[in-house]
């Protein structure tokens, strides 16, 4: 009996009328598979320029019909922005955990009472650990405004899935420059370096399993906090 | 009552086509919360055929108005968020094509995706059949010593059958998702694709959870967030603990190795991400060709599913990520049956679904008989294309005696699942096509083929005037067996093989030749102008 993946690449050729199994000179195995053209007659793009008024607007209305909170604020006024959310997940103190990568700037305005943890990939946080933290601070990839949606890939500003994934609040710095309009915009940009960790975040984290009544907050993050900056 | 005159089954009912409901199922009234269906050997096929199981489900009250209430939400949604896509119907195009390239060119595609997922580190299985997915998975599981696995919600793993097979094997699959989770916890089977626990009420969970889950609280009511919150305490601690996860993949990119799932609650992201072990299983024919045509899918696949412009999480990964995610990935690329359908030119279409369960959602047959009646995994529209084609190599669509050839006849061929679906598949041409070949099979039995008499009588009737208008008077006799409503649901044989499933309109008083004839015979009586 020959082995399960010569069985199922000779199935697969046969099925296709394309039967053999050996290579030819071409390199290519069996005969040539039939060419199919496909159509893309679809918007590749949006009408509006990335981190145009429109599309912050649209951002910024998807989010919220999501159940997301959103704070536009100037670059001046982040450090500010971050503080006061922070200082309302608790009367006492705080933790919040930021990527090993993160703006220290954005860490200004924290009081003493707040503790931050950094992690990276040499030093990880254990997910126990990161259970029991108050929020997480990240920067984000690109965001699109149609579907509402945030992109995080890893990269150490934004950090470790975990740790964007375990606490119970998010807080996502988005800038304004790398919100684009449509999924194609988004998708292009993040062929670059396909072979990155992405994480696409549209909201909280929801469920629709009871009745198809939609609730928010489930196993991920139950508050998305966007500050979307510019 | 439908008229479809596309042929008829003959046989496709269980000895005990008569008995009455209450005596078949699992032996508990359809109102109770748990397990009306049993947990089948064989996830493709299960129960009685389609006409037995979906005249019991009709019975059930409770279920048709769940469903009822569901589908018509779902189905606003979906229109309200495809309608706002400007270019909805070019993705559509692109989108089918796609798929289309995908099968051409499979042998290349999958080389190319075994070839990536290695290149970052993955280990790539083959497997035949279900039992050699499911023992790859066990193999896996008892090398990293877990008796525990997280599961994120995945048909590929509904299909081999895998959460038995690993109880059988003295490991525990905790399914994370929390539809899939009530369907666990009730020991019942999904019914519908994307939210598999569709026909149960908010009240049938909460009972669920405060008899199954061992940890819900006492005074649980029945608000769809107390019970999503219950659902998350009782996960967390697994989440945090599991050592070995078991997802399926909505999309598998050839020229990246990257693979994607596409969730709402989270669970799949602590699947994927935490433990130290992650096992994909995936059809062979989940592949798109490049990284760039996940920009066509993912604009399709939510609003078409939940009808949201965007589902909440999609993760996608290639291999391992060192210091992020597991340490070790194994992709196991899933026959089953799927090459059966691809043999087939009309059929292989079938294999370009991306589950989103639109299809289910505007069927109106789905919505009133609930997804057990398909007895597979895979109800539904695409359920009665896909579940005979992938059963084809054990009798799916050869007629008669398997359960499965009666599943194309699930459908009035309204043609609303071609409509919707995202990728075009024409699930009522193939349906027809599957019923001929039902019908053919049956023919090439040989002996008397009742419905092949019939169709030559009525072709020597019909070519000779002379016996046709005779033929037609004689049919006028039987205008009396017709009820109040001019319809006979009762007729002696041989005409109640038709009778016994659909209603035949009686024939009138007379002919249109006898009418003709008495009109014209006397114009001057006629009462004038027409």
């Amino acid at each position: 009996m020959s082995d399960a993946r010569t069985e199922v690449l000779s199935r697969v050729r046969a099925a296709l009328g394309r039967p053999g199994s050996g290579t030819t000179p071409a390199g290519t195995v069996g005969a040539a598979p039939r060419d199919v053209v496909v159509p893309r007659g679809y918007r590749a793009a949006g009408e509006h320029a990335a981190g145009s008024p429109e599309v912050l607007e649209q951002l910024v209305d998807r989010l919220v019909d999501y159940r997301a909170h959103v704070q536009q604020v100037a670059e001046t006024d982040l450090p500010a922005a971050v503080a006061g959310l922070v200082r309302e997940l608790s009367a006492g103190r705080v933790a919040v955990v930021v990527p090993h990568g993160i703006d220290r700037g954005w860490l200004a305005g924290l009081g003493d009472e707040v503790e931050v943890r950094e992690d990276s990939p040499g030093s990880p946080l254990p997910a126990t650990e990161l259970d029991t933290v108050d929020a997480v601070l990240t920067a984000a990839r690109v965001a699109c405004s149609e579907t509402g949606t945030i992109v995080l890939d890893g990269e150490p500003d934004q950090g470790r899935r975990a740790i964007s994934l375990v606490p119970d609040v998010h807080l996502c710095v988005v800038r304004a420059d790398q919100v684009v309009q449509t999924v194609p915009e988004a998708v292009r940009l993040l062929a670059a370096h396909p072979g990155r960790p992405l994480t696409w975040v549209s909201g909280p984290s929801a469920t629709s399993d009871i009745e198809l009544d939609r609730v928010e907050g489930v196993h991920g993050p139950r508050t998305l906090h966007v500050l979307l900056v510019g | 009552m439908s008229r479809t005159f596309l042929g008829l089954p003959r046989r496709l009912s269980r000895p005990d086509d008569d008995a009455p409901p209450a005596a078949a199922g699992a032996g508990e009234p359809p109102e109770s919360p748990f397990g009306p269906v049993p947990h089948p050997q064989t996830p493709l096929r299960w129960g009685d055929a389609f006409p037995v199981a979906a005249r019991q489900t009709l019975q059930n009250a409770q279920l048709r108005r769940n469903l009822g209430h569901a589908t018509q939400v779902i189905r606003a949604k979906r229109a309200a968020v495809v309608g706002e896509v400007p270019d909805w119907e070019a993705l559509r195009d692109a989108g089918s094509a796609l798929k289309e390239r995908v099968m051409a060119e499979l042998p290349e595609l999958l080389q190319q995706l075994e070839e990536n997922v290695t290149a970052r580190g993955g280990v790539v299985h083959w497997a035949r059949d279900a039992a050699e997915a499911n023992r790859i998975v066990t193999e896996i599981a008892r090398a990293k010593g877990a008796d525990e696995v997280v599961k994120v919600k995945s048909m590929a793993t509904q299909e081999i059958g895998l959460n038995e097979h690993l109880a059988a094997e003295g490991i525990a699959a905790v399914e994370t998702d929390l539809a899939e989770l009530i369907v666990q916890l009730a020991d019942d089977m999904p019914s519908h694709i994307l939210v598999p626990a569709i026909h149960r009420n908010r009240t049938e969970i909460r009972d669920i959870f405060l008899a199954r889950m061992g940890d819900a609280p006492p005074d649980l009511s029945d608000v769809p967030r107390e019970l999503a919150m219950a659902a998350r305490a009782h996960l967390r601690r697994k989440f945090l603990s599991a050592k070995v996860a078991v997802s399926g993949a909505n999309f598998g990119v050839a020229s990246t190795g990257t693979l994607a799932v596409v969730e709402s609650e989270g669970n799949g992201r602590m699947c994927l991400t935490l433990p130290e072990t992650l096992v994909t299983v995936m059809g062979i024919e989940k592949l798109v060709p490049d990284f760039e045509d996940l920009e066509v899918f993912l604009q399709l696949l939510p609003r078409s599913s939940t009808g949201e412009r965007m589902n909440p999480y999609t993760s996608l990964w290639t291999g391992v990520t060192p210091g992020d995610g597991p340490s070790e990935f194994h992709l196991v690329l899933l026959d089953n049956g799927r090459t059966d359908v691809l043999a087939d030119e009309v059929g292989r279409a079938a294999l370009h679904c991306i589950r989103c369960s639109a299809c289910l959602n505007v069927c109106p047959v789905y919505e009133r008989v609930g997804g057990h009646a398909y007895g597979s995994v895979y109800p539904g529209p695409i359920g009665a294309i896909l579940t005979p084609q992938l059963t084809a190599s054990t009798g799916g669509v050869s007629g008669h005696d398997d359960v499965n050839a009666a599943l194309p006849y699930a459908s009035t061929l309204c043609g609303a699942c071609y409509d919707v679906c995202p990728v075009k598949i024409d699930i009522p041409s193939i349906l027809v096509d599957l019923r001929a070949r039902e019908v053919d099979a049956d023919r090439s039995r040989g002996g008397v083929d009742p419905w092949a008499a019939a169709m030559k009588a009525a072709s020597w009737l019909m070519s000779d005037g002379g016996r046709f208008g005779r033929a037609g008077r004689a049919a006028t006799l039987a205008h009396g067996l017709g009820g109040r409503d001019g319809v006979i649901s009762a007729a002696p044989p041989p005409v109640s093989a038709w009778t016994r499933s659909r209603d035949l309109p009686a024939p009138p008083r007379q002919t249109f030749r006898q009418w003709w004839a008495k009109e014209h015979e006397s114009p001057a009586d006629a009462g004038g102008e027409r």
